[in-house]
């Protein structure tokens, strides 16, 4: 299926997210993936989102954004032009006879053990989605008790700006 | 100059050239209403009946001025009760200002006795909306208000005010009014393109909505249709947006539009469409809708351009100025053929219209017609009455026509033709159903209160007839609670409440009754007899194509 990722640049208020929320969910988007941070600026809050859908879609969900007066400008992530990353935390079961084998799926994916019990070892991970995607998928050999992710986070690569972009639309 | 909270809500307003508000006092607006008490003399307060009411009557003054109407209601059910008047105004991008008193700041959270969170009920129907924090903020906050509002698309936008914020004193210094955000057309580039495309229409339709009433864009369309020798069609929000009587003009579209007008759009080759948004009761199926045509969508909000079709040509920018950048590169054109087959058309409706005699609604309505003369402003509730207004009414004015399109409120009538009046100072008339004005009958005293001089038609079938008209044709008949069979005298209620009406049976009685109705200072209601079975047509059937398009219904 079709996906896209927009950075959107919003006030940081009381609510701001409830605003941005809720305008998905009135208007039936599909969304797959949802961050929302801090940034250089007190009074600004940074969303990122990955949704489902082709053009029309995006299109779509980009102009409803922009008719709230909390937003303040929007980015398109393009993968080759940005550096995107997301971070994983995954606990799985501990047990002698495989600990060995989820080292090595662990160091494969660039993985780091960050709680280790005799029942159970968190990993950590920080990479794109479809690697986080790749090495849970792995993981599934193993008895998964908990997957914990943040979603995309992303930023242009150069000194471009989402809020020097905001002029552009 | 110190002044609270409460007062600068006011003194706010009137800075912002309002000059008068609906609303309902409570508990947790008591401040403001002292306030509107102290400045009663610079901004008058129209109390209504119910909040509702008042929210349809800022409405109905804000479709008629094009400037914001203002609508202060209380906490908790007071809030509650402008909902549906809130997205009555949000459906039809309508400016629309709602102040409502809320618990002081400390309680909030808390289930307060009257504390409701509005700004959470109303996020998806309202444009933006405030709790104002601090009472520094309040004067910039309606400020801000009124701008968003008026701006772009215009939209209702909502401001709570904690009681402890109209309590608290600081600084005001009044400003000037705020404007609208400056209005731009289209980018050059997209108006080049959608005028090679119109270039080559034979068969162009212009077609357009509220838009053109937002954008005041009348005389661009007019020259607009003359240029490429095309007629004009409008949605339900456009109507009044041109006189009915210009020969171009073949009236509105879509479910129960006109023959003529929905059957040129479906053979249209080029539909150059302004300020409009396909709504489902436009298009019907949409896989079906106008598949012959190249779509041309001007419109101010972009979001509407890709929502439910895609357009060959998507210009994003105010009609006025985006048409007005785009006529000089029109050719002069003349379509003979094309006018012919127009013609022909509007034979073919003109067969198909309703000619019998008697108190049937196109009677009725043309009968209103001779009185209003297209000048004075026409409110309707929802259901069969609204759509044979929509088609029947005669408009010479822009702005003169006040309906709930978008969200289809019954109940809305007796606010909306309140708040017109009080906007225009002219003699208001209200077509209403049993049904519809069974909804908002309430708000006649206010209408006695005021003495406001409305002309309240309502067409009395006994029935909920659109919807028995739908049981009628996919229902078997089956008339589950469509029957009213009420023993309501309406000529007594008017009575009651202090105005004065009639009862007709025919239409010589209907004309000596809006005779006296056209004489009388206050409000006057004629309860016009209608039979149960009256039909709305033409009609397309929901999901169905120009195919499916019901003209006639025999038994």
């Amino acid at each position: 299926m079709e996906s896209f990722t927009l950075a959107v640049l919003v006030q940081n208020q009381f609510g701001v997210l409830n605003r941005v929320t809720s305008m998905f969910r009135r208007r039936r988007f599909n969304i797959t993936s949802l961050s929302v941070s801090v940034t250089e600026s007190d009074t600004r809050s940074r969303i990122t989102i990955t949704a489902d859908g082709g053009g029309r879609d995006k299109d779509q969900l980009i102009d409803q954004l922009y008719k709230l007066p909390v937003v303040v400008s929007i980015a398109e992530i393009k993968e080759e032009d940005c550096v995107t990353c997301e971070l994983l935390l995954l606990k799985v079961q501990n047990k002698p006879e495989l600990r060995s084998d989820i080292h090595a799926a662990a160091e494969a994916f660039g993985a780091k053990i960050v709680d280790y019990t005799r029942d159970s070892v968190v990993l950590q991970m920080v990479g794109t989605a479809r690697n986080i995607d790749a090495f849970i998928e792995v993981m599934q050999d193993y008895t998964v008790l908990e997957i914990c992710r943040t979603g995309v986070i992303s930023l242009e690569r150069g000194a471009m700006t989402i809020e020097k972009k905001a002029e552009i639309y | 100059m110190m002044l609270s909270g409460a007062d600068i809500i006011v003194k706010t307003l009137i800075e912002q050239g309002c000059d008068v508000v609906f609303g309902y006092p409570g508990g947790q607006i008591i401040n403001v209403y002292d306030s509107l008490y102290k400045y009663r003399d610079e901004l008058r307060h129209v109390l209504t009946a119910h909040e509702q009411g008042a929210a349809h009557a800022a409405d109905g003054y804000a479709r008629m001025t094009g400037r914001p109407g203002v609508v202060i209601a209380t906490s908790g059910p007071g809030a509650t009760n402008l909902v549906t008047g809130i997205a009555t105004a949000y459906l039809d991008s309508v400016p629309l200002v709602a102040i409502t008193g809320n618990v002081p700041s400390g309680q909030l959270g808390t289930d307060s006795f009257q504390e409701i969170d509005i700004t959470g009920i109303t996020l998806p129907i309202t444009k933006h909306n405030y709790v104002v924090g601090r009472v520094e903020e309040l004067a910039d906050t309606i400020r801000e208000a009124f701008r968003l509002a008026m701006s772009d698309r215009p939209g209702p936008v909502l401001v709570d005010v904690p009681k402890d914020i109209q309590i608290a004193q600081c600084e005001y210094e009044p400003l000037p009014p705020v404007k609208a955000d400056e209005k731009k057309a289209a980018k050059d580039v997209r108006i080049q393109e959608a005028a090679e495309c119109i270039n080559q229409a034979h068969r162009p339709y212009v077609y357009f909505g509220g838009g053109l009433i937002n954008s005041q864009a009348e005389e661009e369309v007019l020259a607009l249709a003359d240029r490429i020798d095309a007629p004009i069609g409008c949605s339900f929000m456009g109507i009044s947006g041109v006189p009915t009587s210009h020969p171009r003009f073949l009236g509105m579209q879509g479910m129960h539009g006109h023959y003529a007008s929905s059957m040129a759009m479906h053979h249209a080759d080029c539909i150059i469409a302004l300020g409009v948004r396909f709504n489902d009761r436009v298009t019907g199926n949409r896989e079906k809708f106008a598949t012959k045509a190249q779509i041309v969508h001007i419109d101010i909000d972009g979001a509407e351009l890709s929502k439910n079709i895609s357009p060959a040509h998507a210009l994003r920018g105010d009609l006025k100025l985006t048409l007005q950048k785009l006529l000089p590169l029109l050719e002069q054109k003349r379509h003979d053929p094309w006018r012919q087959a127009i013609s022909q058309l509007k034979n073919d409706e003109n067969w198909s219209l309703d000619h019998r005699e008697g108190l049937t609604p196109r009677n009725v309505l043309l009968a209103l017609n001779r009185f209003t003369k297209g000048e004075l402003p026409v409110a309707t509730d929802v259901g069969q009455h609204q759509m044979w207004a929509a088609q029947t009414l005669e408009f010479r004015k822009i702005r003169r026509f006040v309906s709930s399109g978008g969200l289809g409120t019954m109940g809305f009538g007796m606010g909306a033709a309140m708040g017109a009046q009080i906007a225009t100072g002219q003699r208001t008339v209200l077509v209403t159903g049993d049904g519809g004005f069974g909804m908002c009958l309430n708000e006649l005293a206010t209408a006695v209160h005021e003495n406001i001089p409305l002309v309240i038609l309502i067409m009395n079938n006994g029935v909920l007839g659109m919807v028995r008209q739908w049981q009628t044709l996919f229902f078997d008949k089956h008339y589950s609670n469509t029957v009213l069979d009420r023993k309501t005298d309406f000529v007594a209620l008017s009575k009651a409440f202090g105005a004065d009406g009639r009862r007709v049976t025919d239409l010589n009685g209907l004309d000596e009754a809006l005779k006296t109705a056209f004489q009388s200072d206050g409000p006057y209601l004629i309860e016009c007899m209608i039979d149960k079975d009256e039909f709305v047509l033409p009609m397309l059937p929901p999901g169905g194509s120009m195919d499916d398009i019901i003209t006639k219904v025999g038994d």
